[in-house]
C-alpha cells in the first residue's frame, strides 16, 4: 500500500515545498488507491486525466515558488459541486448527463490554489439522508467494519467520508445541511468542520435548504481542517448570503492553549436512551478539555428538543422550492412521452422517473407545509421555532460561553440496509445533536475521539460562537490532542 | 391533523411529481409520520417571536442594476435534453 495518500495536508505541503515529493507522485498514488476501492463506492466518477493535468501544473507552480498551500494537494469533491466539464449531478437520476459549464465558486477557489481533483464522490440524493444510501451510484460504504455487515459511512457525505478515512484522497469537501460532514465524519473517524453559514460561498452547489446549507473541509486532522477553509472560505459577488468580512488565518490560530477558556456542556443533549459508550465518551471529553485548561460549565438550551422538527418542516419546505428547476427542460433528465401528453405530464413523469423515493417524500411534505392553509400552521411556526433555537445560542454566548461541547451522533455506525424498514423518522434522528447547528447559522466540528466498544470510531462535535471558526478549530485542536485519536480502518477492500 | 389518500394526491399533483394511485396510502402514511413528528412544534409558546428571514443579521448586498454578462447561448443549451434553433423545446403548451 503506497504511503503517501495517507499524508495529511499539512504533511504534504511540507514536503512538496522541500521538494521530497511531487503532487504527480501524491495524485498517482491516490489514483492508485482509488482503482483499489471501487468496493467503497466512494469515488463515483474518476478524473484520473484531469488530475494528472493539474498536478502535473501544481508541480510547475511548486517549483517556480511562491504556491499557495493546497498547491497540489489531491482531494476528492462531492458530487454536490458543480465542476466544469465534469459530471455533477448530486447523486440523482434527474441530473444524468449534466456537465456543467462552469465551476463552483468553492472548487474554483481550490482550483485556483492549484488543488488536484481526483474526481467526484458519492452521497445521498441531493443530500437527503444520513447513510448515503438514497444515491443513485448506489450505496458508500465505511471503511471501518467489525463483522461481516457492511457499514454506513453515514450521510449525506458518505463518499466523502469514506474517501478520507480509507486514504483514497489526502482530504474531501462536503456539504452540510442539517449534519452531512458532522455526522459521516463521526462515523468514519476523520475530522469534519461546517462553518458559520456565509463563511463559504453556494454558488455552483447543488441547493437544498438555501438557508441552511453550507460547504466545509473533510480531513485527516484539525489542521488540515484549518488550512482548507483558508482556501474554501471568503466573500463571493455571485452569492449574496456570503458575508463581506475578513477571513482569519486559522491555521496559525491553531496554538493547542485553551486555558480560561470555557465549554459549555449543554443539559438537553443528554436525550433518553443515550448510549453509555456516548455519555461516556462525552464525558471524557469534557475531561479532557478541563485537564487542558479550560473550565467546564452546564448550560441550557431549552428549545433544543424542537429543532429536528422545525427542521424537517423549513428543510423540506425550501428543498421543495429549489427542486422545482428540475423539470425535464434544460437540462437533466427527460421522460419519454406518450403520445398527447402535454407540459403537464412531462413535469410530472420527469420528476416521478428523476426523484427517489426520499427526495419525492421531502419535496412533497415541503409543498405540504406551504400550501395555502398550512403555511402559518407549519412553515411560519417552524420559523419562529428557530428564532428561539438561535436565541438559546445566543444567551449562552453573552454569559461568556467560548465553545459547547456535545455528542456528534447518538450511535456509532450502523449496518447499511438496517434502516429499510423504519419509519424516515427513525433516520432523521441522526442528525439530532448537529442540526440545531445549521438552523443558528453557527460553526461546528465533528472529532474523532475514540473507540467504541466494538472498535467502531466515536465522535464529539464542538460548537463555536459565529465568525469564531478559528477560536473553533483551536478548541479542536486541543481536544484531538489529548484525545490522540490514531486509529485506522484495517484494509477489506 | 391526517393526511387522506385524496390529499396525498393533490399534493403531488402541487409537487409535480406522478403518483400511481396504489402507492397513494403509503406517501400518505408517510407524510402522517412526518407531520405527526414535527406537531410537538405546538408545544413551544411562540407568541411575540418574529420568523426568521436571515439567519445572520446582515444586509444583503446591492450592486448597480446593469448587465454583467450573456451572449452565452450555446452554454445555456448544451445540457438541454431537447433544444432547437436556439431554443429549449418542449410539448406544445398553447393550442
Amino acid at each position: 500500500m503506497s504511503e503517501l495518500s495517507k499524508m495529511t495536508i499539512a504533511d504534504a505541503r511540507d514536503a512538496l515545498r522541500a521538494g521530497d515529493v511531487s503532487a504527480v507522485e501524491l495524485t498517482e498514488a491516490c489514483l492508485t488507491e482509488i482503482e483499489a476501492a471501487d468496493a467503497l463506492g466512494a469515488f463515483v466518477h474518476k478524473t484520473a486525466d484531469l488530475a494528472r493535468a493539474r498536478a502535473a501544473a501544481a508541480d510547475a507552480r511548486i517549483k517556480a515558488g511562491d504556491a499557495p498551500a493546497m498547491c497540489g494537494i489531491p482531494l476528492g469533491i462531492k458530487d454536490l459541486f458543480c465542476t466544469e466539464g465534469v459530471p455533477s449531478q448530486a447523486a440523482s437520476r434527474i441530473l444524468d448527463g449534466f456537465r456543467p459549464e462552469y465551476e463552483s465558486t468553492v472548487t474554483q477557489k481550490l482550483r485556483d490554489a492549484g488543488a488536484v481533483m481526483l474526481g467526484k464522490l458519492n452521497m445521498d440524493e441531493f443530500a437527503m439522508g444520513s447513510s448515503n444510501e438514497t444515491s443513485i451510484y448506489g450505496d458508500a460504504v465505511n471503511p471501518w467494519k467489525v463483522d461481516d455487515r457492511k457499514l454506513t459511512p453515514g450521510g449525506s457525505s458518505g463518499g466523502s467520508a469514506a474517501a478520507v478515512a480509507a486514504d483514497l484522497c489526502l482530504a474531501a469537501i462536503g456539504t452540510d445541511t442539517g449534519g452531512s460532514i458532522r455526522q459521516p465524519a463521526a462515523f468514519t473517524g476523520i475530522a469534519g468542520l461546517k462553518p458559520t453559514y456565509g463563511r463559504c460561498s453556494r454558488w455552483g452547489i447543488v441547493a437544498f435548504a438555501s438557508s441552511l446549507d453550507q460547504a466545509g473541509p473533510m480531513t485527516k486532522s484539525v489542521r488540515d481542517a484549518a488550512i482548507m477553509l483558508q482556501a474554501m472560505a471568503g466573500h463571493d459577488a455571485k452569492d449574496s448570503t456570503s458575508a463581506d468580512i475578513p477571513v482569519p488565518d486559522f491555521e496559525a490560530m491553531l496554538t493547542g492553549d485553551i486555558r480560561g477558556k470555557v465549554i459549555g456542556i449543554p443539559r438537553e443533549y443528554r436525550m433518553d436512551g443515550m448510549p453509555a459508550e456516548i455519555e461516556k465518551l462525552w464525558h471524557e471529553g469534557a475531561e479532557m478539555l478541563r485537564a487542558a485548561g479550560a473550565e467546564v460549565v452546564d448550560i441550557s438550551l431549552p428549545h433544543t428538543k424542537y429543532a429536528l422538527p422545525a427542521y424537517y418542516v423549513i428543510a423540506p419546505a425550501e428543498a421543495s422550492s429549489n427542486l422545482a428547476r428540475y423539470d425535464g427542460v434544460r437540462y437533466g433528465h427527460r421522460a419519454k412521452l406518450a403520445q398527447g401528453d402535454g407540459i403537464v405530464q412531462m413535469y410530472e413523469k420527469t420528476r416521478a422517473e428523476g426523484f427517489g423515493p426520499e427526495v419525492q417524500r421531502r419535496v412533497m411534505v415541503g409543498t405540504y407545509v406551504l400550501s395555502a392553509g398550512f403555511y402559518d400552521a407549519y412553515y411560519n411556526r417552524a420559523r419562529k421555532v428557530r428564532t428561539l433555537i438561535k436565541k438559546d445560542f445566543e444567551d449562552v454566548f453573552a454569559d461568556g460561553i467560548d465553545a459547547i461541547l456535545t455528542p456528534a451522533t447518538p450511535s456509532a455506525a450502523f449496518g447499511l440496509g438496517e434502516m429499510s424498514e423504519a419509519d424516515p423518522v427513525q433516520m432523521y434522528l441522526n442528525d439530532v445533536f448537529t442540526v440545531t447547528v445549521n438552523l443558528a447559522g453557527l460553526p461546528g466540528i465533528s472529532v474523532p475521539v475514540g473507540l467504541n466498544g466494538k472498535g467502531l470510531p466515536l465522535g464529539l462535535q464542538l460548537i463555536g460562537r459565529p465568525w469564531a471558526e478559528d477560536d473553533l478549530l483551536n478548541t479542536a485542536y486541543a481536544l484531538e490532542a489529548a484525545a490522540g485519536f490514531v486509529s485506522k480502518p484495517a484494509k477489506w477492500w | 391533523m391526517s393526511i387522506d389518500v385524496d390529499t396525498a394526491r393533490r399534493v403531488a399533483h402541487l409537487a409535480r411529481i406522478a403518483v400511481a394511485d396504489d402507492d397513494l396510502p403509503a406517501l400518505a402514511s408517510s407524510f402522517n409520520a412526518i407531520l405527526g413528528f414535527v406537531e410537538q412544534l405546538n408545544e413551544v409558546d411562540v407568541d411575540g417571536v418574529e420568523p426568521m428571514t436571515s439567519v445572520t443579521p446582515m444586509r444583503l448586498k446591492r450592486r448597480a442594476d446593469e448587465v454583467t454578462d450573456g451572449n452565452i447561448q450555446q452554454k445555456i443549451l448544451s445540457n438541454a435534453p431537447d433544444a432547437r434553433e436556439g431554443f429549449f423545446a418542449v410539448p406544445k403548451v398553447v393550442e
